[in-house]
């Protein structure tokens, strides 16, 4: 009997996350992929975190999520990158073993309760009354599920793109879901089509690593995951180089044999990460762009060159690696190529990520329109507890954009679409300042908790940090007089009365470390609790405005649109405010404010309405 | 759904005038001019039509208008007719308006509420329409009106979006920090940061447009019989009155709203200032009252003693035509409420005064509600100019912004709530 509450097909980030978090919320979940082997493979840069994604990572294991312990257990580099600015903004980034990566990743797959690994080609969805009721594999074999959760990356409808050749498939060497993609098409749901790139592998061993600045791993102590409790590989370099005037002459000879500009590839691709025959094309006048040479693993000599993915004839490749100062006697081992393949249009999905038209199918990953493992993680994370908790009768986290960068990205992606592959940032978080990476756990591990997602490991840990933490506001609250902190040497003026320790953390030159005579016995029980502890005391003034602000958005939330709600209707609307406004179906007004080219006279028209018909059917019932 | 009610008012000035405009809105507007004219003309095209009752009756030839919703002013079905601008003519049609189904005199700022619920305008220009119609000054009027036009809206608009780029300059720097080009923010940040602000200040101390409503407040003070209360009645009573006097809970202030030349006054008549100890209780307190009066007001006119009077009152000579007057050396009015002598002088002097004080005709005035919202963005932007945190500069360039949105209605806010549910009654 194949029948299960959630299918998840793909292996990539979304799967794997969508996989075990609908298992971890109890649902009798299968995980469908072509080659069970490939499952948690990283198909492009080794790189995991970063601004903004390091965020997605945090976020996605504090909801007892995957990638970050398997991106620990990967690591052989770290780097906090924003350091020097504000908390809120640091980017936890670790360079990942692939092979390592990988492993771990299937190891928590494997060992994950409930869930069923299926090999084979997920051929088309089966549907009734609208409704999916489970998937048929190419062999003929039929899944039964109520709840279906596409993670089918870049293998939807995927071109590969190289110089003057062609190839289908997602990844080297993989095959395309044509004929899911064709089942797709014809359900008429928006699609549209997206490109990204990938820079060609070279043999470290080739490269000339003495001539080239070196970039170490930082001799810190922090790991992508709390669970983790020390860094487990040895730690190696990346090293940068930069482009040359050279490489950009040859780039310039050949951009007719380049697919993006010879017409071949009309997509878009990310602003955030252009390839280099991009840079070269539109910021002509630098003389170099910068390279960051970053090791694949431990085991192998690849090296990814981040910054100059390409789609350039081999030969082109060649040549412009080899202008790269240490890089002169470079061996590729594998060319870069560009990929162009299907996305949905996200407007077509609820805000729990289930496709509107075809109730049960839930969408996750680049099939969005997004780029990146994280973002991709994240989207399988909640598309995988939402299809479980539908099918279980039971509610997911409720995560919106005031507690977690996820609900931003679902958020952004549900109302405003994409027309590039969509990438998080932190300016994307409005109440940045509240969403620390650092402080995901509290955040968002409680919501996990009550959701029934978190494992007993993570459970009884957070449960021991949230006694530190009623701990620390205690200690928190003592008032301590400005002449005591001035005794102790800090820099605060004797008149300043007396206040409680929160307070003093706001005041320059007060840190954790200097208030160690009334700190010290809890810091000493967790150094990174009481760091983000004096971060909440800092931020407190801020925080406080916002709350203002929070309180407005949830009675503007208390409004809800019906997903049909008849936009026509609305005297006054617009015909392109009515289609701006059914495309992205906002579930409340608030929502609709954040639907872009919304006029604040549109609002105003759509909230009167929306109060109207609420009435009449408070009168009618 | 049930039918939305469909309104109709004199839109144009009070009869007899030359001619009066009644508009007609919502989904009867279209019935009621078959109703009256016998037929609709052609779109947006002015036609000469009988206008006839139930019973057939000739009431007036007009021009009447058809323009079909939603692109209409208040995004409804709109009929106008323009008729003759007599008591009896006007009465005639809106009595026969009355008549037909579905249709009912408008209630005040209806038609305003109907647009703005229409979505045909924002926050700020609804507001702007609100004050219009309650606008009884020339100065109220052409204030409201360019607040109606959508100025504020504009000039709200145009420094968001240099709000946005300075917002994105910073963002670069902490999105984008790995990229060489967005290390730092450029030196002009922090200079551009302050010249929004101060465009800010400039607008945040131009007078707001609840001055007009409350007019300019001159208050008369002197000691006991000085002829505070003759020269009281002399100034308010030739003109035309706003509102009926509003006495004081005593009798000992006394407050009476006019327009002299088009700008709102609020003249205030107080009890005589003497030595409280000469005084008895009830006296007192009016006395007390004189003195807070003289607190709130914009000038004083100083009847009593040369140089006695509060600092920047005006010293005037009252009762100039008795004999035994008192003349002042530094007088800048010697008046006679009885003669007329000396009046005119003062009241052209006062209106100078006022027209300095209160918002200028044409320009856009902030009300108390969008001068809050306004401090809120220069506070957010001064505070951000003096961080050096950028991730702190962002949110307050961020709360800059949401005091900008929250100011036209942008964001779904309470404001909007309130200026929905509140002030233009909607969903009752």
């Amino acid at each position: 009997m194949h029948s299960f509450d959630v299918l998840v097909i793909g292996g990539g980030h979304a799967g794997v996350e969508a996989a075990c978090a609908a298992a971890r919320m109890g649902a009798r979940t299968a995980l469908v992929s072509f080659d069970l082997d490939a499952i948690g493979a990283m198909s492009c840069n080794p790189a995991i975190g970063g601004l903004g994604k390091g965020h997605l990572v945090r976020e996605v294991d504090a909801l007892d999520g995957v990638i970050g312990r398997a991106a620990d257990a990967g690591a052989i580099h770290y780097r906090m990158l924003n350091r020097s600015k504000g908390s809120a903004v640091w980017g936890p980034r670790v360079q990942a073993d692939r092979v390592r990566f990988k492993a771990a990743v299937q190891a928590i797959v494997r060992a994950q309760p409930g869930l069923t690994l299926v090999q084979g080609e997920a051929a088309a969805l089966r549907l009734e009354g609208g409704r999916v009721t489970g998937l048929e594999l190419a062999e003929g074999t039929v899944l039964s599920a109520s709840r279906v959760v596409l993670c089918t990356g870049t293998f939807l409808g995927g071109v590969l793109f190289r110089g003057e050749e062609r190839f289908d498939g997602g990844r080297i060497g993989e095959n395309a879901a044509k004929r899911l993609a064709a089942q797709l098409r014809g359900a008429e749901l928006p699609m549209a089509r997206l490109k990204t790139g990938t820079p060609p592998r070279l043999d470290g061993r080739t490269i000339d690593w003495a001539v080239l600045e070196e970039q170490p791993s930082d001799d810190e102590a922090w790991t992508m995951s709390p669970l983790t409790s020390a860094r487990v590989n040895p730690q190696v370099f990346c090293a940068i180089t930069r482009t040359t005037q050279a490489g950009h002459d040859a780039i310039r000879a050949n951009l007719h044999r380049s697919p993006l500009f010879s017409g071949a590839i009309a997509a878009a691709g990310p602003r955030y990460c252009p390839s280099i025959e991009d840079k070269i094309h539109r910021f002509g006048d630098r003389e170099g762009h910068q390279v960051f040479l970053e090791p694949e693993g431990l085991d192998t000599p690849m090296v990814y060159p981040n910054g100059i993915s390409t789609s350039l004839p081999v030969d082109v490749q060649e040549t412009v690696v080899r202008t790269m100062p240490g890089c002169e006697r470079v061996q590729i081992v594998q060319p870069g190529y560009a990929v162009e393949y299907d996305h949905i249009d996200p407007r077509a999905l609820t805000p729990d990520l289930q496709v509107r038209a075809i109730p049960g199918l839930y969408c996750a990953g680049q099939i969005n329109g997004t780029t990146g493992y994280e973002e991709a993680a994240a989207q399988g994370l909640v598309a995988g507890l939402e299809a479980a908790a539908a099918a279980l009768g039971k509610r997911g986290p409720a995560l919106d954009r005031a507690n977690a960068y996820i609900a931003v990205m679902v958020d952004d992606l549900t109302l405003q679409g994409v027309s590039e592959p969509y990438r998080m940032l932190t300016a994307r978080a409005e109440y940045r300042l509240r969403l620390r990476a650092n402080n995901a756990a509290t955040r968002l591990t409680g919501l996990g908790v009550e959701a029934g997602c978190i494992g007993e490991e993570r459970r009884l840990w957070w449960e021991r940090r949230e006694d530190l933490r009623k701990m620390f506001h205690v200690k928190h609250s003592q008032m301590v007089h400005a002449r005591e902190l001035a005794d102790h040497g800090l820099p605060v003026r004797r008149d300043h009365g007396e206040k409680p320790i929160s307070e003093w953390l706001r005041y320059d030159g007060v840190t954790p470390d200097s208030l160690s005579p009334w700190l010290a016995d809890v810091t000493a029980c967790d150094p990174v609790l009481a760091e983000e502890m004096a971060e909440d005391a800092a931020y407190a003034p801020y925080l406080a405005r916002q709350d203002a602000e929070l309180r407005d958005l949830r009675a503007s939330e208390a409004l809800s649109l019906a997903s049909d709600f008849p936009y026509a209707e609305v005297p006054g609307l617009s015909n392109e405010m009515v289609e701006r406004l059914s495309k992205a179906a906002p579930g409340t007004l608030a929502a609709a404010g954040r639907v872009p080219g919304v006029t604040p006279a549109a609002l105003s028209a759509l909230l009167v309405h929306a109060r109207r018909r609420q009435l009449e059917r408070q009168r009618a019932s | 759904m049930p039918e939305t009610p469909t309104i109709f008012a004199l839109s144009s000035g009070a009869p007899p005038a030359g001619v009066g405009v009644i508009r007609v809105s919502g989904p009867g507007a279209r019935d009621a001019l078959l109703a009256l004219a016998g037929r609709v003309p052609e779109p947006r095209r002015a036609s000469l039509a009988s206008l006839r009752d139930g019973s057939g009756a000739l009431l007036d030839t007009a021009l009447v208008l058809w323009f079909p919703g939603p692109n209409t002013a208040t995004g409804e079905d709109l009929a106008e007719l323009h008729c003759h601008g007599g008591r009896a003519v006007i009465a005639a049609v809106e009595n026969a308006l009355t008549q037909l189904p579905g249709l009912r005199r408008a209630e005040p700022g209806e038609f305003t509420r109907r647009a703005f619920a229409n979505g045909r305008i924002d926050l700020a220009e609804a507001e702007g329409l609100g004050d219009l119609l309650t606008a009884e000054t020339e100065l109220q009027r052409a204030a409201a009106l360019a607040n109606a036009g959508g100025a504020l809206s504009r000039q709200v608009e145009g420094w968001r979006e240099r709000l946005l780029g300075l917002s994105a300059e910073v963002e670069g720097v902490l999105d984008f920090s790995d990229e060489e080009d967005s290390a730092a923010l450029p030196e002009c940040f922090t200079w551009n940061i302050s010249a929004l602000a101060e465009e800010l200040g400039e607008w945040l101390v131009r007078p707001r447009s609840d001055r007009l409503g409350e007019g300019f407040r001159v208050v008369l003070a002197g000691p006991p019989n000085a002829g505070k209360s003759t020269l009281f009645n002399a100034l308010v009573e030739s003109e035309a009155a706003i509102t009926s006097p509003i006495a004081g809970t005593t009798r000992d202030v006394i407050e009476r709203a006019v327009a002299i030349g088009g700008v709102p006054f609020t003249f205030v008549d107080t009890a005589g200032l003497r030595d409280e100890d000469v005084a008895d209780a009830i006296e007192a307190i009016g006395i007390d009252r004189a003195r807070t009066a003289l607190g709130s007001a914009d000038v004083v006119l100083w009847l009593g003693p040369e140089g006695e009077g509060p600092i920047g009152a005006w010293e005037i000579v009252a009762q100039a035509d008795r004999p035994n007057f008192i003349a002042k050396h530094s007088a800048r009015f010697t008046v006679s409420a009885v003669t007329g002598e000396g009046l005119g002088a003062l009241k052209e002097a006062l209106v100078g005064a006022a027209r300095e004080a209160l918002p200028k005709p044409g320009e856009a005035a902030l009300n108390a509600r969008q001068h809050a919202r306004l401090s809120e963005a220069a506070e957010a932007l001064e505070a951000a100019r003096l961080l050096s945190d950028p991730l702190l500069v962002a949110e307050e360039l961020r709360r800059a912004r949401v005091a900008f949105d929250r100011l036209i209605g942008r964001a779904t806010t309470e404001d909007m709530l309130d200026t929905l549910f509140g002030r233009f009654c909607i969903g009752k």
